[in-house]
């Protein structure tokens, strides 16, 4: 990674985590929902989502997602070498999730992960939440939960770092090796 | 050979290319292989058992020698992965083996078939296929002759990391019919690679190689002493038609000498675990005591397999499909 810095410290992303659960449980409450199924997409989706979790007082376990089996780029760049098998604690049929990632960018993570929550059963609603909503959208989705919305370049990334300590470092892009080892920031 | 083997399987990234032989693989791709097959268990428990990586290819099971088990979890594995799979039978023709398996290969590659998997009875033939499939066409060894059975060694490895957590420290018996198994030989080269502390194989005279002892493992002829302390006892098949030869007395007096008895397992480590590739002879390597008791993972072995046929055929796709792209450019 090069030309990289320090956007924000732990503090300052714990309080970004504060603005989320705030705004998170308004729209539960707004849309009556309750004993929701929170899910956090590999790998800094699921640091948020234990903060998240804690912070709301959630009943249902957490749920983790890794989404290489479904990424859309598998012809292009291989097999992850380092999958993580994916957790969902209860049924998802009929159950309202909160999805949560770390870096909305292209959307091809987010449509990956609908597909595979799909593949668990039939869910009675998804609400995305993620810390931060960049430009350069792929796909028409959408979050309803955003934290931080900064104005990027096109050559520019964002990437939470972690898990202790937390941190957002922006820079210019990485170049990709080809085994993919910067899967899943291209969110 | 390794070296040989190292480069037909392995690209210059160390990535699987095609999946042959543990012989010539290092211990960090043999790892690779096991942590991949740990993403891919849950997916049998899902309401839609089906992840999509391999949507859109052809997987061509090539079974030249009957095999209803292993066949059925490698198809199960690649439709696991939305693969589309053809299951040929095709039995040993009196032909020239040479030329009815290139003609045989040919023929499926004019259908745009994108991996091989292979069961022949002679050894190297998964080999000589991946020598000579076209480029992007992957091959797997689903067993030949006597030579290697990758994909059993590789779920036997994945059991033992599931219950024993790691590798280093376990002592681990295999017992029975040494010298015709290509099941055993791909597993004391994969314990090794992995690095356990002893490898152990429990066998009449008759039934091992004579060289044995080259195979880095330590040898036994007493089933009593040779399970004694182990961490995992893998009991090997026992080929009905070795009976008939010289090379043993009877089942009976096999059982009385080899098999496997609750009396025999409480010498053993007492977490220690009992596998068997299947489908067991009861009462010839095992007592059905054994078999169904609370040692045995033989059932787990099964469900692992899949897992571990998916981590692989998906590797081997995904590399296939990197280098297809390079030279599209």
């Amino acid at each position: 990674m090069s030309n990289s810095k320090i956007l924000m410290d732990t503090e300052a992303v714990e309080s970004l985590v504060d603005i989320m659960a705030g705004k998170i449980w308004t729209l539960l409450n707004e849309r009556e929902i309750s004993n929701p199924l929170m899910i956090g997409i590999r790998t800094g989706g699921v640091w948020l989502a234990e903060m998240l979790h804690r912070e709301l007082g959630l009943e249902e376990s957490l749920g983790t997602l890794d989404i290489s089996f479904y990424r859309d780029d598998f012809t292009r760049i291989g097999m992850n070498p380092e999958v993580h098998p994916s957790d969902l604690p209860i049924p998802v049929d009929d159950r309202h999730i909160i999805l949560i990632d770390d870096v909305l960018h292209t959307g091809r993570t987010i449509r990956a992960a609908l597909n595979e929550i799909f593949d668990y059963g039939r869910p009675a609603s998804i609400i995305l939440a993620t810390l931060v909503d960049r430009s350069g959208r792929e796909l028409p989705i959408q979050p309803d939960i955003i934290a931080l919305h900064p104005e990027l370049e096109q050559d520019q990334h964002i990437t939470l770092i972690g898990p202790d300590p937390l941190g957002l470092v922006i820079g210019s892009k990485t170049n990709r090796n080809s085994r993919g080892d910067e899967q899943g920031k291209d969110a | 050979m390794s070296h040989s083997n190292r480069t037909l399987q392995l690209d210059k990234e160390r990535r699987l290319l095609h999946f042959l032989t543990i012989d010539g693989l290092g211990k960090e791709i043999l790892t690779e292989i096991l942590d991949t097959s740990e993403g891919f268990t849950g997916v049998s428990e899902r309401t839609i058992k089906k992840v999509p990586l391999c949507r859109g290819k052809v997987v061509a099971n090539l079974f030249f020698e009957n095999s209803t088990r292993t066949r059925t979890t490698f198809e199960l594995a690649a439709k696991r992965l939305s693969a589309d799979v053809l299951n040929l039978n095709i039995g040993a023709s009196a032909a020239s083996k040479g030329e009815t398996l290139l003609d045989t290969l040919h023929n499926l590659e004019a259908m745009h078939v994108d991996m091989f998997i292979v069961r022949h009875a002679s050894s190297g033939a998964a080999h000589f296929i991946a020598q000579h499939a076209d480029r992007g066409v992957g091959v797997i060894n689903a067993g030949d002759g006597r030579h290697a059975h990758p994909t059993q060694a590789m779920l036997d490895m994945f059991t033992i990391r599931r219950h024993k957590g790691e590798f280093v420290g376990l002592r681990v018996a295999i017992v029975g019919d040494i010298l015709h198994s290509r099941v055993a030989r791909s597993q004391i080269l994969a314990l090794n690679t992995l690095g356990v502390s002893e490898v152990r194989v429990v066998a009449p005279r008759t039934l091992l190689p004579s060289d044995a002892r080259s195979l880095g493992v330590h040898v036994y002829h007493d089933m009593e002493e040779g399970v004694r302390d182990v961490d995992v006892i893998i009991m090997l098949r026992l080929q009905k038609e070795r009976m008939q030869g010289t090379l043993l007395p009877s089942e009976h007096e096999y059982f009385s000498l080899f098999g496997l008895t609750e009396r025999r397992l409480a010498l053993a480590d007492s977490e220690a675990i009992v596998m068997h590739p299947g489908p067991i002879n009861r009462g010839v390597e095992m007592d059905s005591m054994v078999a169904d008791g609370a040692h045995s993972v033989i059932l787990q072995q099964v469900s692992y397999g899949i897992a571990i046929r998916m981590a692989v055929i998906s590797m081997v796709i995904g590399t296939q499909n990197l280098h297809m792209q390079e030279i599209a450019g």
